[in-house]
């Protein structure tokens, strides 16, 4: 049987690897994607044009706009001196966010009573303007800290803060481990989806069915090649994030590779599964991408599962790669131990054996 | 273009129609596809945290910490879990069962009460650190008008020297769905048009019909035309649909004006569609041209748009890529006509790259597709 299935995944390898465009397409755009959408995928801000209408003259709001031209994440790009200018900045996305500060603001300060500033944000983007937000109140309490401590009047309660595996809040951190998940499906999903449409298109599928090969054969022969590159590109992409992108890798590899393992196999088997469905290449394109975007959508990759309404949460249930995120997140930043993370494995296996047995079934009744 | 070109794309167009038509693979592509997606992310997207998990451990109960504690459990932001030690709270953050600790001490009400005041220690699960961030914010937004109110009671005004007074255009109450709903018709238009056409010129020559054209006096143009009119068209009725739903689904509010966004959307899809027509005349091959279809078009369109993550703070060798990718201008369109309305100084420039965009996909489509056999 063995014997078998080898000869079966040669040929895989040859029909994957043979052709150059193929060769090219399989290997280098998830290295290369990796690169551009590491540095593409974070939420922190960086340099966000805003503006400044200051109409006073004091020392206070000097300081308090010195803070934000001095921090990275803001860049001043205009310093309006009538409301009518305003608008526009704002509207053309010149400006993302506009700082008012009124004419009264210094003296009221100094007479003890609260100085208000006024924030336009341009909300089109409502996610970054939330985060924008979030740094404007943290550069506030910052300058009412610094305030408070001079006039002598502290707070009766201070809040500190820390944060635990990810004590700079490095957005990063958090997306190049999903970025793994991402391109390991986007591979496994290219390898398997359109092979068995191809042989069937091709006619070579009927050839297939006349050798000796069991159902259990010919899926083994086309998993094992998708598994074998699944798990080098992936071990390509962890050396990448650890080394160029220096995300701390804190757990042990045998956790990391039992989760990479299973989730290529659930992976592969939906591929499979869509495959042996579909009977032209272009019906195992659509069933690839149908598959392939609601499951990083819906993975918990850049939006929280918990944000979901109930019973879309219930939905993710039956997506592979909402247990591998929660997996490699577990083993990059906190270094958690495979007990911890233990009900995130079956899943994947129960997800896998599922599809391959009904992809198997389908191998065998179909004949076009 | 004469009497004979005329009649050979009237009957290149009927080919394709009744080629589009009979495969309901291509029709449920343009209108079941939008429908799935839009609901499934539409309800599926949110930024909007909230019942957020967080542990509270308070050492020594008394009327001070039970106070504060209210504060957590009377908003609809935090799903407080009260505990006594923080051990547990320390191993629940670890098997991720609350995202934070809200940490008082023994001593916290007689600190409270000296000049240096007490501690309030939070302790964030910072692995997803955008949650992290808005924890933090929420916790300070409480902190913050717990120790104004208790400024208020004794008498002595706590006044915080500055107080932001934020006003949020375009989308004040920060509702997420309001930007991702517009985004989400990018993306997905973005996978409509590569998907029905990536796959038309391989799959002509897979099957050897491309020779039969090739001996045809159609031209290559003509091919081009044919094959572009019926997915144009498709396209165009799944954009409206998406719109649509937009509107009276998720209740989107629209401030632009509707020619203006078919005008938008009608050079989205020339340049959407062009490029899949491109892809597929330089592949030659359906397996390599839908690899090549899903690579460049989905992913980029989700990451490097402007569709959830901000350009502007990519660093500038990642913005240059984002400016070769027709996506990133038709989410900003939408976006803005959506949100804020016709605003040209936007809409034009972007209308302008799109148009550019799809001059050049359709332009190398053409000068590729030569009636040559090699």
């Amino acid at each position: 049987m063995w014997r078998r299935v080898y000869a079966l995944m040669i040929k895989e390898f040859l029909a994957l690897l043979k052709d150059r465009r193929s060769r090219v397409v399989v290997i280098v755009p998830p290295l290369v994607q990796l690169l551009v959408f590491g540095y593409a995928a974070t939420f922190d801000l960086n340099r966000v044009p805003f503006a400044v209408y200051n109409e006073d003259p004091g020392l206070a709001s000097r300081d308090l706009v010195a803070r934000f031209t001095g921090a990275a994440a803001f860049h001043l790009v205009a310093a309006p001196s009538s409301d009518a200018e305003v608008a526009p900045l704002v509207d053309s996305q010149r400006a993302l966010m506009v700082l008012h500060i009124g004419p009264q603001f210094s003296r009221e300060l100094a007479a003890g009573r609260p100085g208000a500033v006024q924030v336009i944000v341009d909300g089109r983007n409502s996610n970054t303007a939330a985060i924008l937000l979030g740094y404007v109140s943290t550069i506030a309490a910052d300058f009412n800290a610094d305030w408070l401590s001079r006039s002598g009047a502290a707070p009766p309660a201070q809040l500190e803060v820390r944060a635990w595996f990810n004590p700079n809040l490095e957005s990063r951190w958090f997306l190049v481990p999903g970025i793994l998940g991402l391109l390991t499906l986007l591979v496994a999903l290219l390898v398997t989806a359109l092979s068995v449409a191809r042989e069937r298109e091709q006619g070579t599928f009927d050839q297939l069915l006349v050798t000796p090969y069991r159902p259990v054969e010919v899926l083994l022969g086309k998993t094992l090649p998708g598994l074998l590159i699944g798990l080098g590109e992936a071990t390509a992409i962890v050396l990448l994030a650890t080394l160029w992108f220096q995300v701390p890798l804190r757990g042990d590899l045998v956790t990391l590779y039992a989760g990479l393992f299973l989730f290529l196999f659930s992976a592969l088997s939906v591929g499979l599964m869509i495959s042996s469905v579909a009977v032209t290449q272009q019906q195992g394109l659509l069933g690839a991408f149908l598959f392939m975007v609601p499951s990083v959508m819906l993975s918990g990759f850049a939006t929280p599962i918990a944000n979901m309404p109930v019973w879309m949460q219930h939905v993710t249930l039956i997506n592979p790669m909402r247990y591998f995120l929660v997996i490699i997140r577990g083993v990059f930043l906190q270094g958690a131990p495979f007990g911890v993370l233990a009900s995130q494995f079956w899943p994947m296996a129960v997800i896998g054996l599922v599809n391959m047995t009904v992809a198997g079934f389908l191998f065998r009744r179909r004949l076009y | 273009m004469n009497a004979g070109s005329g009649m050979r794309l009237r009957g290149l167009l009927r080919k394709e129609l009744y080629q589009v038509l009979r495969d309901p693979s291509s029709v449920a592509i343009a209108f079941l596809l939008p429908v799935f997606l839009l609901l499934i992310f539409g309800y599926g997207i949110s930024l909007d945290a909230e019942h957020v998990p967080v542990a509270v451990v308070i050492e020594q109960p008394d009327a001070d910490t039970a106070s504060l504690a209210g504060r957590f459990s009377g908003t609809s932001y935090f799903a407080p879990v009260f505990m006594g030690d923080m051990v547990r709270a320390e191993a629940a953050l670890r098997d991720r069962s609350v995202n934070a600790i809200v940490h008082l001490q023994q001593d916290f009400s007689k600190r409270l009460r000296r000049p240096d005041g007490a501690p309030i220690q939070l302790i964030v699960n910072g692995t997803d650190a955008n949650t992290a961030r808005l924890v933090i914010g929420y916790v300070q937004g409480v902190w913050q008008k717990w120790i104004e109110e208790l400024g208020d009671e004794s008498g002595v005004s706590a006044a915080v020297p500055v107080s932001i007074e934020q006003r949020v255009w375009f989308n004040s109450e920060l509702r997420s769905r309001n930007y991702l709903v517009p985004g989400l018709i990018a993306i997905i238009m973005t996978l409509i048009g590569a998907l029905l056409t990536a796959l038309v010129m391989a799959r002509e020559w897979e099957r050897g019909t491309m020779e039969a054209l090739l001996v045809t006096p159609v031209t290559m143009g003509e091919v081009l035309v044919g094959k572009l009119v019926p997915y144009f068209l498709l396209g165009l009725g799944s954009m409206a649909l998406s719109v649509a739903m937009g509107l009276w689904l998720f209740r989107v509010p629209f401030l632009g004006s509707v020619w203006v966004l078919s005008c938008v959307s009608a050079l989205y899809l020339l340049a959407a569609l062009g490029m899949g027509l491109l892809i597929s005349t330089l592949a030659r091959n359906q397996f390599v041209a839908g690899m090549v279809a899903i690579v460049a078009t989905f992913l980029p369109a989700f990451l490097l748009s402007g569709f959830i993550f901000d350009i502007g703070s990519m660093p500038a060798v990642v913005q240059a890529i984002t400016r070769v990718l027709p996506a990133r201008y038709f989410v900003s369109s939408l976006q803005t006509l959506f949100l804020a309305g016709n605003v040209w100084s936007v809409i034009l420039p972007n209308a302008a790259a799109l148009a550019v965009f799809a001059i050049l996909f359709l332009g190398a489509s053409r000068r590729m597709l030569r009636k040559r056999l090699d």
